[in-house]
């Protein structure tokens, strides 16, 4: 089946968002714990910076992977490319 | 079997069945706690503790191994495509969680503070690689294995039998490990002898897997998240009461941090921690005197050993003090070599207990800013080989082909890292509860009061726990105990008074996470050898009976392959599992996410890019790593000189996936570019994976098989 423009415009879609979540990840990951010697202010008690690694990626994380399923279902409907039962 | 599920049965009425079973599962082995509880009250014995919890739980999973038995391929293979996106979840949360998860990863906090959360973040982290590059993906081309893709997308056995290697390097390692700690967990809770543990764990693992494929492996990996979870939850929540009167000690724990850090700046100043430290210090300077001249360093031990006996002679000591001065004399070394060891050894055992103890909450510790900015860069490498290998690893892949579609595929992933979250966000705080006990309850009480745990312990194996009074002061100082990482788990119960039940219970549950991490790693190869190797390169005229029944056949022999490697005891064993971390990330991901993501990546570039990805891998760690060195160079040792010489950027071995990654890209994409673009058909392939239905009303599932 030859792709049409709509076809087109929800890759598109899918690689933006794909993008971005990856953006996020990225800068929870690797540039926050880069500078968790700096980050050391309290935070309920915790270092920051040994909080977000224990705790606020991987809270970060679940929320990345729970929003791009809803994100993408959503817009395999919205494209009519979601699989049919 | 009904209970998993029959053809013509709709899906919300099996996913409804699931539930119920599960539930009532779930009651049935909190009920059996309770009674084995009341059982200890009325005086059962703790080997019969242990030998219930053993038999119970392995009976269990072979139960639900029987009842789920098949030779239908898609049933055998991908459990029938319809297991639902949370008991995937689950069952996924168990395959990944090893037995390096459930008892070390606690201790390995404890032991490494901040920097052991680098395996924290990378083995959670990786789950969103798989979800936004992998799952979904991979679930449209429904096939049945990960080299299935390699073939087809790179048109030709060449990148299939690639993929069929390395997937065999990086689960071979992997399995290797966990029936290790099977043997291990099983020696524990029942005193059995470790090789019989092993077997008796392997029997285990065999009837779920060699009867019913991915469909027995699914369901009992469900069951055993349940048990894992209930059984590495419980201890740490009692433990959070007892210390700070909240039961989410998720929550709380930063308090007990901020109390342990304080304690810290104390103990680096107390001068009975400075005159331990001091002691082993001298310790270790002597062994590097020793070191200086061997031959003359025997002597003088042979000569101070044989007068401390002639004196002993002499002044007509006790008997057993002859007996002890005789005993030190005959074990001196006996040549050159092993007297170099074990001054050496003296040295380093030494030199590690003479040295401060670390600040916990503390990022990137280091004398100088160069040791620090070291330590960070290891940090962040390390956490990328370990997210780039979460999302390559072959076992954990598979596990979204057996979702009913995309949808559910992408909804899995969720629940995967949910359920492994879990137990992730646990672990650090379970390091810190532990280590506000030790230095606030044990340090500085006298030796003559410590609670039974430690006796016990340290009777169980001096490398997990071992406490010596150094100074002769009669009162416990933190420098004077060495601890082994695995002992937080494993202890943390007695720690909090729990009754022995519940030890029995956290074995059962580490047990739990190693037997569900070994079936699924033994499935991969099994499947691997017989569906890729065997069907589609050298019989593909074979039919499903014949198929099913050779990979039955494969995995048997593998299992046993892996169980005589265990037996071996080899050593380095953690190395070798986060070294299949850095094999899979570098063989796998980068032809993985190119293969969907970029239409021209063709065949030869994607064959290349995976030898070449593995390959740099394997030879930073061979030139690198003390213990793959010698093997590889005709057991000559590594030299401080040449390890400086062969590292690159600072970067540990355990780390070398940093550069067979990029390595792997950069491969792929230039010789894809050099050589001829790939034909019509895999350009329709990758268009057909990238939506789950390009008109809105095929299925995934009817395309499946």
């Amino acid at each position: 089946m030859k792709l049409t423009a709509k076809h087109q415009e929800y890759w598109g879609k899918n690689l933006r968002i794909t993008a971005i979540l990856l953006a996020i990840w990225f800068f929870v990951t690797f540039v926050v714990i880069y500078f968790a010697r700096e980050l050391t202010f309290s935070f309920f008690g915790w270092p920051f910076s040994f909080w977000v690694a224990a705790q606020g990626a991987l809270v970060i994380y679940c929320l990345i992977i729970w929003f791009y399923a809803r994100y993408m279902n959503n817009l395999d409907n919205e494209y009519g490319v979601a699989e049919g039962e | 079997m009904s209970m998993f599920g029959t053809a013509d049965q709709s899906q919300s009425d099996f996913k409804k069945g699931l539930n119920k079973v599960y539930t009532w599962y779930t009651g049935g082995f909190i009920a059996f706690v309770l009674i084995l509880a009341v059982l200890e009250q009325m005086g059962l014995s703790k080997n019969w503790i242990g030998y219930l919890f053993l038999a119970a739980t392995v009976l269990l999973y072979a139960g639900i191994g029987v009842m789920s038995r098949t030779n239908d391929a898609a049933e055998y293979y991908v459990a029938g495509r319809r297991v639902p996106a949370m008991y995937n979840g689950m069952a996924t949360g168990a395959d990944w969680m090893s037995a390096a998860s459930f008892i070390g990863m606690a201790g390995t906090l404890y032991l490494t503070g901040f920097g052991g959360l680098a395996f924290i973040l990378g083995w959670t982290g990786g789950y969103c690689l798989v979800a936004l590059f992998l799952a979904p993906y991979l679930r449209k081309f429904g096939q049945f294995t990960i080299p299935d893709f390699l073939g087809a997308r790179f048109e030709g056995n060449m990148p299939r039998l690639i993929g069929v290697v390395g997937a065999i390097l990086c689960s071979f390692t992997y399995v290797v490990a966990q029936i290790y700690g099977v043997g291990l967990i099983t020696s524990r809770l029942t005193g059995l002898a470790f090789e019989v543990g092993i077997f008796a764990g392997l029997a285990g693992i065999l009837v779920c897997s060699f009867l019913g494929g991915m469909r027995a492996v699914t369901w009992t990996q469900v069951a055993q998240y349940v048990i894992l979870i209930i059984a590495y939850l419980l201890p740490v929540v009692w433990l959070s009461v007892k210390h700070t009167g909240v039961p989410i000690p998720q929550a709380v724990y930063g308090y007990t941090l901020e109390k342990i850090t304080a304690k810290e700046d104390q103990l680096l100043k107390d001068p009975k921690e400075l005159e331990v430290r001091g002691i082993f210090k001298a310790r270790s300077d002597a062994a590097v005197e020793k070191l200086k001249d061997v031959p003359a360093s025997m002597a003088a031990d042979k000569a101070a050993a044989t007068k401390a006996l002639d004196d002993l002679k002499a002044a007509n000591g006790s008997l057993d003090a002859i007996k002890a001065a005789e005993v030190a004399l005959a074990a001196l070394p006996k040549d050159e070599v092993a007297a170099k060891a074990a001054y050496t050894a003296a040295r380093t055992s030494n030199a590690a207990k003479a040295a401060p103890p670390i600040r916990h909450a503390q990022p990137f510790p280091g004398k100088d800013e160069e040791t620090q900015s070291k330590a960070r860069k290891n940090f962040l490498a390390l956490v990328f080989c370990l997210m780039i290998g979460t999302a390559a690893l072959p076992h954990i892949l598979m596990r979204y082909y057996t979702t009913p579609s995309v949808k559910e595929a992408r909804e899995s992933v969720s629940w995967s890292l949910f359920f492994i979250f879990l137990l992730y966000f646990t672990a650090p705080a379970l390091a810190v509860l532990a280590k506000y006990e030790v230095y606030t309850v044990l340090v500085n009480t006298p030796f003559d009061k410590l609670p039974e745990w430690i006796a016990r312990w340290s009777s169980v194996d001096k490398s997990l726990l071992s406490v010596v009074d150094i100074n002769k002061d009669g009162i416990l100082q933190l420098a004077e105990m060495s601890i082994g990482g695995d002992i937080i788990v494993l202890a943390t119960p007695e720690i909090g008074g729990l009754p022995y039940v519940v030890s029995g219970m956290v074995a059962a549950g580490g047990l739990a996470a190693a037997l569900s991490t070994a079936d699924g790693l033994l499935l991969t190869i099994a499947n691997a050898l017989s569906h890729d190797l065997y069907y589609k390169v050298i019989d593909p005229n074979a039919s499903t009976a014949r198929r099913v029944a050779v990979s039955k056949a494969l995995l048997l022999v593998v299992a046993l392959a892996a169980a005589y490697v265990a037996a071996q005891k080899p050593a380095d064993i953690l190395f070798l599992v986060s070294a299949a971390f850095s094999f899979a990330a570098a063989t796998f991901f980068p032809a993985l996410t190119l293969g969907i993501f970029w239409k021209r990546a063709n065949k030869w570039g994607a064959s290349l890019g995976m030898l070449a990805g593995l390959g740099i891998t394997f030879y930073y760690m061979v030139t690198t790593q003390p213990w793959l060195y010698k093997l590889t160079h005709g057991g000559a040792a590594i030299t401080p000189e040449i390890l400086k010489a062969n590292t690159w950027w600072d970067i540990a071995p355990i780390s070398a996936g940093l550069f067979g990654v990029p390595v792997g890209f950069a491969v792929i994409i230039i010789v894809s570019l050099l050589t001829k673009a790939p034909g019509k058909e895999v350009q329709d392939l990758v268009e057909h994976v990238r939506f789950p239905s390009l008109d809105g009303k095929t299925s995934a599932g009817s395309t499946a098989h």
